[in-house]
């Protein structure tokens, strides 16, 4: 290699005429005058100060500003209200009476109690079903690993009160499932009754986060550590209990946290199914029936968040020491064997058990769509496209406004994801972390809350004649904010990856911090901010309870606000579950994309640490 | 092309309570091959980013050419550095990535066609420009940062430990290569290491820096023959030091070494004026020889003697390296070696005798 270069060099040929033809355009003429014309230019002293100190110029610092100012207004001001009006009298002095009426009422207390039940209830089974397989997967060598790792997506890529309507046709009482129960064996049972069809069908929807958390931590448990154990006479089930579980705890702790405030806060589902007496119903009926003045709807909005805040904490703080488990560079994870045959019989039983359980409302979906009539009978009696020829005709616009609230919002999601992990990475602005975990925390804010909070904070609000609250751009805003974390912490990581000195040797020759940004950051982070656009849209595109509360005319109405609206009516089931299937596809085509946009985006990083 | 000086005056920089260089003054002059000293945490790389412009002092002034550059910003500089990690866009070819700068100074096409050209001919990597940097091998990737880096004309050339990542035997190679580029462009050119020896073999002058202050600055030669303080002797070269202090006894001086014992000053040495000090001397201006041996180790005006035992022996074949125990001290005496030679063994009593003239005394 260096035999080439010796030889170029010892050629002398005439490279880089210093003083050529071109001396007039040369860049040492021009960088003298840029070195001499710079102090005096707009820099002057304070903007010296702040380069010298905070590590941004005058134009960083509007970006800082223009993200404060989103997250103070729709995000922080929105959320506070709620917070303030749950606490204020009548008169404007603090007060605690109205959590007193709240407990007052029979049926908020009811309602209390049944939330945490559901989603307690909702934690236990989704972890019965998610933690073996989780196991399964990591210690075992087989190939129904790849069919759980698909187990883990299936659900989420269908909200679960999509799903809802399906699981009725299903297992409810007079559902496939217990009509040929009750002919072959005269039982029937009584899943999607009350409360219990709730908790199946949101623990049946939710376990994959279980799952998928376990599954990464199990992962990362250092072989050492089990090695150690086993060294020490360890093994079996004690070996499991004292080393492999409690290492993983974290991870599991994580994943049941998040289930249990998905299912606390939900309120499509218990409304598809006729479940009202739960808290997200409650504040929902209260702030659309009562009115935005009623005090009950904003306690629940802050009993909501509390929770929230809750578990959020609990599984920061589970996971704050997990890395005293993390796998070291080089080092394997815990130890895998083969399954014998009849383990193997027993493992693929149990999985496609659950498959099938997973699949059924995807499936229920499908029939209902094709379905003429669908009702006490194991399969529709009938079969017609016309459902489509409906969605395709009539709700249109549906589909069309989903593209456009979904696809602006994620782009607001991913400027301001950018601008927050340049902020956070590479100034040295006081408070930027704060950004940062102000737009990570609207992670915990109910789309419920949200809502009542924009209602709420802008109900005087005029822009050009027409009240805010009653148009479009503010469902597209809180669909933004909502989504703002996931497309955060995509940008987040792919910005981490890129070592700062491919940004500093464009600097050095020449590049302003926007052109830096322009042609070296943004370049390398394009598969992280295009992984987090598509996690943004397709999370919006079927989110329901902020959409629900701030729909104020059909003709607005996303595309997960018209499948609520057709499930209202038994006629409206096979347009709802047509558009449930379209709804199903696109976050399905989403969800692929953007794993393949991450896997795209880790190889290109690989190559910028 | 003009050649110009880079100036620190004063200049200090802080985070917070952390005062990472202090006071720091150094002319580099023009055309200048500088490198910076130092181990790690000693504040090097900080000055040389600070020179770039990534970092910013608090205190005193940076003149590049005469011009105070404090408060410009790096895209301004037209100072040039070459990463230790080379810092190649994954994203672009080698082509695109030598052409970044140039594109920032909006040349005609055909002109940066020409000079990414001329760059990647000049580091032997003309047939590579449409490949990307995760293709190339190390040496090749340090090339293309290079080139990336001189195709701009840049006024100064800032090299962060150019060559530690690279292979033993390439890294003597491209330490050559890189000296005769420099002498080619005449650029003024710091670069920064911890290694000494390749800051010695490549640096017209050299400056040593320990936890932010700047110890020293000269060429190697005369850093490495007076070291102005123990830390330099150290760390350019290997030194023995002896702490103690020297006294006027019968019109003669004597060194009281700490722990070791008196030994006799000859006239040769320069001696400071009697009082603490520390004696200093290299591992091969001494001479051992066996106790029982000792001849004509009479006094002969050149040399200082002290009794002391083999601890260990190290055969390096152009010569050997004894520890040698005297007192509560422990020496290193380099004997070098001719074939037939035995080596001294372990535990034998020797005499070693240090060799007046090379001897320094630093401030203590």
């Amino acid at each position: 290699m260096g035999k080439g270069w010796g030889i170029a060099l010892a050629n002398p040929i005439p490279t880089l005429p210093l003083r050529g033809r071109e001396v007039a355009r040369s860049p040492i003429e021009h960088s003298i005058l840029s070195t001499v014309a710079a102090p005096t230019l707009s820099r002057g002293v304070l903007g010296t100060w702040l380069r010298t100190r905070y590590g941004a110029g005058w134009g960083t610092l509007a970006v800082a500003a223009g993200v404060t100012g989103f997250l103070l207004l729709l995000l922080l001001i929105p959320v506070g209200t709620v917070f303030v009006t749950a606490f204020r009298d009548a008169d404007g002095a603090f007060t605690l009476g109205h959590f007193g009426s709240f407990f007052r009422i029979s049926l908020m207390r009811e309602a209390f109690a049944n939330s945490f039940y559901v989603a307690a209830v909702s934690v236990a089974i989704a972890s019965l079903v998610a933690v073996p397989l989780a196991y399964i997967t990591v210690r075992f060598e087989f190939s129904g690993a790849a069919l759980i790792q698909t187990l883990g997506i299936l659900p989420l890529i269908m909200p679960p009160f999509v799903g809802a309507v399906a699981m009725q046709l299903i297992f409810g009482r007079n559902g496939s499932v217990n009509l040929l129960l009750d002919e072959y064996f005269g039982f029937t049972l009584p899943l999607m009754q009350g409360l219990t069809g709730v908790i199946f069908v949101e623990s049946l929807h939710y376990f994959p986060f279980i799952l998928m958390n376990l599954t990464v931590a199990l992962r990362a448990i250092d072989g050492a550590m089990e090695e150690a154990a086993l060294n020490l006479g360890a093994k079996g089930w004690r070996l499991a209990r004292r080393i492999v579980l409690p290492l993983a705890a974290p991870g599991y702790i994580a994943g049941a946290a998040l289930v249990f405030i998905k299912v606390f806060d939900d309120l499509g589902t218990p409304l598809v199914l006729g479940q009202t007496n739960l808290l997200a119903p409650q504040a929902y009926l209260r702030i659309t029936q009562v009115g935005l003045e009623d005090p009950i709807g904003y306690v629940i909005g802050v009993i909501l968040i509390g929770f929230s805040i809750l578990a959020l904490w609990l599984s920061i703080r589970v996971m704050k020491g997990k890395e005293y488990s993390t796998l070291q560079k080089g080092g394997t994870g815990i130890a895998r064997r083969r399954l014998k045959r009849g383990e193997a019989a027993v493992a693929y039983a149990g999985i496609a058990l659950v498959l099938a359980v997973v699949l059924s409302p995807h499936l229920g979906l499908l029939i209902l769509s094709f379905a003429r009539v669908w009702s006490f009978s194991v399969l529709p009696d009938a079969w017609t496209l016309a459902h489509y020829a409906t969605v395709f005709g009539d709700s249109a616009h549906m589909i069309k406004n989903t593209l456009l609230y979904c696809g602006l919002a994620g782009l607001i999601d991913v400027a301001i994801g950018i601008a927050i992990a340049y902020l956070m990475l590479r100034t040295r602005l006081p408070a930027r972390q704060w950004l940062d975990f102000v737009a990570t925390a609207a992670i915990a804010v109910p789309g419920l809350v949200l809502a009542i909070g924009y209602l709420r904070t802008f109900q005087h609000l005029h822009v050009a004649g027409v009240p805010v609250t009653q148009t479009w751009v503010l469902i597209m805003l809180a669909l933004a904010v909502r989504r703002m974390p996931y497309a955060l912490r995509s940008c987040v990581a792919a910005l981490q990856q890129i070592n700062v000195n491919l940004e500093e040797a464009a600097e050095m020759l020449g590049a302003t911090r926007w052109r830096t940004v322009r042609r070296v950051v943004i370049p390398l982070m394009a598969g992280g901010i295009l992984a987090g656009f598509v996690s943004s849209f397709i999370t919006a595109a079927v989110e329901l309870s902020a959409t629900l509360l701030l729909t104020v005319r059909e003709s607005q109405a996303p595309m997960s606000y018209g499948i609520y609206l057709y499930m209202q009516s038994v006629a409206g089931r096979g347009p709802g579950a047509a558009l449930g299937v379209l709804a199903v596809a696109i976050v399905a085509l989403g969800t692929y994309l953007s794993h393949r946009l991450v896997a795209q985006a880790d190889a290109i990083a690989r190559n910028a640490r | 092309m003009k050649k110009v000086a880079v100036e620190c005056i004063h200049i200090g920089l802080a985070y917070g309570k952390n005062q990472v260089l202090k006071d720091i003054t150094l002319r580099i002059e023009p055309g200048e091959f500088f490198a910076l000293l130092g181990p790690s945490g000693s504040g090097k790389s900080t000055l040389l980013r600070l020179i770039a412009g990534f970092n910013q002092h608090n205190q005193g002034r940076l003149l590049v050419d005469g011009r105070d550059i404090t408060g410009v910003p790096p895209h301004a500089r037209n100072i040039g550095m070459v990463f230790q990690n080379y810092a190649l866009w994954p994203h672009l070819t080698v082509f695109d990535n030598v052409a970044f700068g140039l594109v920032e100074r909006r040349l005609p096409r055909a002109e940066i066609k020409r000079r990414v050209e001329e760059a990647l001919a000049l580091v032997d990597l003309a047939d590579y420009a449409l490949r990307r940097p995760h293709q190339l091998s190390g040496g090749q990737q340090q090339r293309v940062a290079l080139a990336r880096t001189i195709v701009i004309e840049p006024q100064v050339l800032l090299l962060d430990e150019p060559l530690s990542n690279l292979d033993k035997k390439l890294r003597e190679q491209m330490r050559q290569e890189l000296l005769r580029l420099q002498r080619q462009l005449g650029i003024t050119t710091i670069f920064v290491t911890h290694d000494q020896e390749e800051a010695m073999t490549t640096a017209d002058r050299m400056a040593v820096l320990d936890a932010g202050v700047l110890q020293q600055v000269g060429t190697p030669a005369e850093l490495f023959d007076h070291p102005a303080n123990a830390f330099v002797a150290g760390f350019v070269g290997t030194a023995n030091l002896l702490r103690g202090a020297i006294e006027a006894r019968n019109g003669e001086l004597v060194f009281i070494a700490d722990g070791v014992g008196d030994l006799k000053l000859p006239a040769s040495v320069q001696a400071p004026a009697p009082g603490r000090a520390t004696l200093s001397f290299r591992p091969h201006t001494t001479v051992l020889e066996p106790r029982e041996q000792a001849i004509g180790a009479a006094d002969d005006g050149r040399t200082i003697w002290l009794e002391g035992k083999i601890v260990s022996a190290e055969f390096l074949g152009e010569f050997t390296r004894y520890r040698v125990r005297a007192g509560s001290a422990e020496l290193t005496a380099d004997q070098p070696h001719r074939a037939g030679q035995l080596t001294l063994v372990p535990g034998t009593l020797v005499r070693m005798g240090i060799e007046a003239t090379q001897t320094r005394f630093l401030k203590s």
